[in-house]
């Protein structure tokens, strides 16, 4: 008799796994034991790359912070410069030279020692930067705070603001800046400026960025060996599993981290984060959405919440509709808008209304400036008195995204819309996608004329905030203020931090006077972490350390 | 047959170069490029035209096509614009992700499905043929999204039975051969590994299920009754064949065509990305991450997983041809 073909079926498929079953070889070491010892956290992108000299994106630079570390970094929970891996710091007299006295029995996670020829040999890699190293999608960071490099391949590259490294003795190092900027020594803060073994660095090719400009192929190293003197070592990246471990440096210099291994999971969709940590499949996710904070608070889940270091702004284009090159149309947009109403209705708790175009934790911030209270009347009559009682403005707002300044676009938009009609002025609404049509619609062009954008500070320095809006000519906001420009170049050359200080403070005071576009709010993002979760540190500039983190018993 | 396959894979080439130029001219019309995804709000006009630059982005469409043609030719899909990784590693990285789940999902659309259809024809009008006709028209219109929500809800966030995210419990630090989790398992005789992996895939699974489960009953059903009607079902029930030898023999094998071709069309359809469910559950394929691909307008991506998909599509197609031969021994192919 003929055997049926659901049996010959179910007969081939189990010989079939019969065939394969234990063909390969496991690699796996004895199971973790018990998972009261591992976090498992959830993140809502892959990281892009594991060597964050050639890293942007936030998620690869949070692994970074618990892998390596740099010379300077933020205090906990705060923005201010606190020792890392130097212990003090200190400029010369002209403020170009920078002396770091270094931490001595630090060791790279290979073995090899930390000191002031490692921190050289960091320092020269980066600036030595050749071929496609210096394309500015591969060394953003560095193009961003030190300019170009010690030969620039393209003539649009400016100059390099480093110019030397010097180990002295193994834990004294100085670093030659070519002028005086106001990102020394804050930017060093950045993950960007972590210092590697240079050994690892070797033995992987580090530097070995290959390929075409349009098709960039990255070393090893950037990808698998990542090797620093962080409180984690990397463990490994498990990309078909969207997973990426860390285990505990056992010799990490100062207090060993609580957890003997550290998991970030890829869950991309915010609502998945949720559910994922409501059943227990992770201990803690950011990018928490601000109307799933009251929630997971009340369930019991650590819900912390972020020092507001953001600024979420209405932009006004002068070279849009010619009207709004008048100051007092700009008075009269800014005393249309009820901002109080926006941030308690439309914001997560504690977030503020902006006063200045930084947050008040930035020094240099100033509570006393020109202020636009919510004033329906005054709103008409600047407008009557400038002749634009008739007013038509093309409002951009972006759809798909949330910002951490800015968690529903679309919500704000629809109440500062509904301010602007009331006193007069028609809005024609432009919704667009946020990548690549928002951004490209408000940031380039003369299309625009109101739009909204903002902000996360890179560290602590308030250059890094006004200054990337408005030290120059921009098709944002479409004026040109040459008084306002030579201020700020003022203030970026000025070492003596009370006078740069101050400078930013006046500052503050101009732009709140000149206008250029209505500073709403700075709101705090949220971080969550599982009911038995504690010891991590809210950080204002994401710069969460899990090395403290630990289960409750 | 052979003489068939050959000349069926022969078509695929210029239907590649087609579709390749078509895709490649259509991409570099989307207003907008990488670049505004790389920098964000970080981005001047000056720094993007940089980028472009780079990327080589600002030459004639047909000098940037010629080279991602000769790239091609040597089976090179160059890198990905944002994740740095070559695009072949990321497919093979995901695509078995995706595979895992489209076989989940069809053994239990088919699993269900196809006795579910020919019960419901060989009780016409009765309860069950009323609950399965109705209940495969709320698996077509309930979205899948929403039922993946209330899936996980359920079974994992109240229940706690399943994992709600991911295909695999990170902390197991299973070994990877293939990608094809399940399967590495079983090559590793890391058998809580491979129950893990078939765990996650549960959720996801029926999720993806629901619309190729509800098609196939209706089919099966229509198609059913259909042969159930015709003379020769007649013709070996008079002649005393027993009820079972008819059903089995006759009646379903040929109800069984029209499902094949369904069943071939609903597993394409599920390759090329289940976007929707595999963003919900965290789960690692092509689909979510094309849909990324799109919106950071990543064009070698983008390029290279459709080019692939195209032929696994082609290559799907082929052996649902090729099966039609083993289910009608009347049907050669040619």
């Amino acid at each position: 008799m003929r055997a049926s073909r659901p049996k010959v079926a179910i007969a081939a498929v189990a010989a079939a796994a019969l065939a394969v079953a234990g063909c390969a070889e496991s690699d796996r070491e004895g199971s973790g034991g018990s998972n009261k010892d591992t976090l498992v956290f959830g993140v809502a992108g892959d990281p892009k790359v594991l060597d964050p000299s050639f890293a942007s994106d936030g998620e690869s630079l949070r692994v970074a912070r618990q892998v390596f570390e740099t010379l300077v970094r933020p205090e906990e929970g705060g923005t201010k410069v606190s020792p890392g891996l130097a212990e003090s710091w200190e400029p010369d007299a002209a403020g170009t030279t920078w002396t770091f006295k270094l931490r001595s029995g630090v060791k790279f996670h290979d073995g090899t020692d930390f000191n002031a020829e490692a921190v050289c040999a960091n320092f020269d890699r980066w600036y030595n930067a050749k071929g496609l190293m210096q394309s500015p999608d591969v060394t953003a960071y560095w193009q961003d705070v030190m300019g170009g490099f010690a030969a620039n391949e393209d003539d649009t590259l400016p100059d390099s603001l480093f110019k030397s490294c010097t180990a002295s003795d193994p834990t004294t190092v100085a670093l030659a800046f070519t002028r005086v900027s106001s990102k020394i020594p804050a930017a060093l803060m950045l993950p960007s400026f972590s210092i590697h073994s240079p050994k690892a660095l070797q033995d992987y090719d580090a530097s070995n960025v290959s390929g075409s400009a349009d098709d960039i192929k990255y070393p090893a190293y950037a990808t698998e060996h990542p090797t620093g003197t962080g409180p984690f070592k990397f463990k490994s990246w498990d990309v078909p599993n969207k997973t990426l471990t860390l285990e505990r440096n056992e010799d990490y210099w100062g207090e060993k981290a609580k957890l003997k291994s550290l998991i970030f999971k890829t869950i991309s969709d915010e609502n998945a984060r949720k559910q994922e940590l409501r059943s227990g499949g992770i201990q803690g996710y950011d990018l928490v959405g601000p109307a799933d904070v009251e929630p997971l608070k009340g369930e019991g889940f650590n819900v912390l919440t972020r020092p507001a270091f953001n600024i979420l702004y209405l932009a006004i284009n002068q070279k849009g509709n010619p009207k709004l090159a008048d100051l007092k149309v700009r008075q009269a947009l800014a005393h249309a808008i009820n901002r109080q109403a926006l941030v308690d209705s439309k914001l997560p708790p504690g977030a503020q209304v902006a006063v200045n175009f930084f947050p008040e934790t930035v020094e240099g911030w100033n509570g006393d400036v020109t202020k636009y209270d919510y004033d329906v009347e005054k709103a008409k009559a600047l407008l009557a008195e400038a002749g634009a009682s008739n007013l038509t403005l093309r409002f951009h707002y972006p759809t798909e995204v949330t910002r951490p300044y800015m968690p529903n676009p679309k919500d704000l938009f629809e109440l500062i819309s509904a301010d602007l009609q009331a006193v007069g002025i028609k809005i024609e609404p432009i919704p667009l996608k946020w990548s690549p049509d928002y951004l490209n619609a408000t940031t380039s062009g003369n299309k625009h004329d109101l739009h909204f954008l903002g902000w996360t500070g890179d560290y602590g320095d308030g250059y890094n905030f006004i200054g990337t809006f408005f030290d120059r000519q921009k098709d944002e906001w479409g004026f040109n203020n040459p008084a306002l420009f030579e201020k700020f170049k003022q203030a970026d050359s000025t070492a003596d931090q009370a006078a740069r200080v101050a400078l930013y403070k006046e500052l503050n005071a101009d732009i709140m006077n000149f206008l250029p576009g209505v500073p709403i709010s700075h709101s705090p993002p949220a971080i969550v972490f599982g009911k038995d979760v504690t010891g991590v540190k809210a950080s204002p500039l994401t710069d969460e350390r899990f090395s403290t983190a630990e289960f409750k018993s | 047959m052979i003489r068939f396959i050959v000349r069926r894979l022969l078509q695929l080439i210029p239907t590649l170069f087609g579709l390749s130029l078509l895709l490649f001219i259509w991409l570099r019309r989307l207003p907008g490029g990488p670049e505004t995804a790389i920098l964000g709000e970080r981005g001047t006009p000056e720094m993007r035209a940089a980028i472009r630059q780079n990327l080589g982005l600002d030459e004639p469409i047909l000098i940037q096509y010629g080279r991602f043609v000769r790239r091609l030719i040597r089976l090179d899909l160059g890198t990905s614009i944002s994740t740095k990784r070559e695009v072949t590693t990321e497919f093979l990285q995901r695509f078995p992700g995706t595979v895992e789940l489209t076989i989940t999902a069809m053994v239990i659309a088919i699993g269900i499905g196809i006795p579910l259809g020919y019960l419901a024809a060989r009780r016409r009008g009765r309860l069950l043929d009323h609950l399965s006709v109705g209940g495969s028209l709320i698996g077509i219109c309930i979205p899948v999204f929403f039922l993946a929500y209330i899936l996980k809800a359920i079974f994992s966030e109240n229940l706690g039975w399943f994992p709600s995210s991911g295909r695999q419990d990170p902390t197991i630090g299973a070994t990877r051969i293939t990608n094809f989790f399940v399967l590495d398992g079983l090559m590793t005789r890391e058998w809580d590994a491979a129950a893990d992996a078939l765990w996650h895939l549960v959720l996801p699974g029926l999720a993806l299920a629901s619309i190729p489960l509800a098609i196939i009953v209706r089919i099966t059903r229509a198609s059913v009754l259909e042969v159930l009607n015709e003379d020769f079902v007649r013709t070996a029930e008079a002649k005393g064949l027993t009820e079972n030898v008819v059903r089995r023999r006759h009646v379903l094998r040929n109800a069984m065509l029209p499902v094949a071709t369904s069943i071939g069309l609903l597993t394409g359809g599920l390759l090329s990305g289940a976007v929707l469910t595999e963003t919900v559950f965290a789960f690692s394929g092509i689909g979510a991450f094309l849909a990324d691909s799109i919106s950071q307008r990543d064009y070698p991506v983008l390029m290279g997983f459709i080019m692939i998909i195209a032929v696994v599509y082609v290559l799907v197609n082929l052996i649902v041809d090729l099966s039609y031969s083993l289910i009608d021994p009347r049907v050669r192919v040619r």
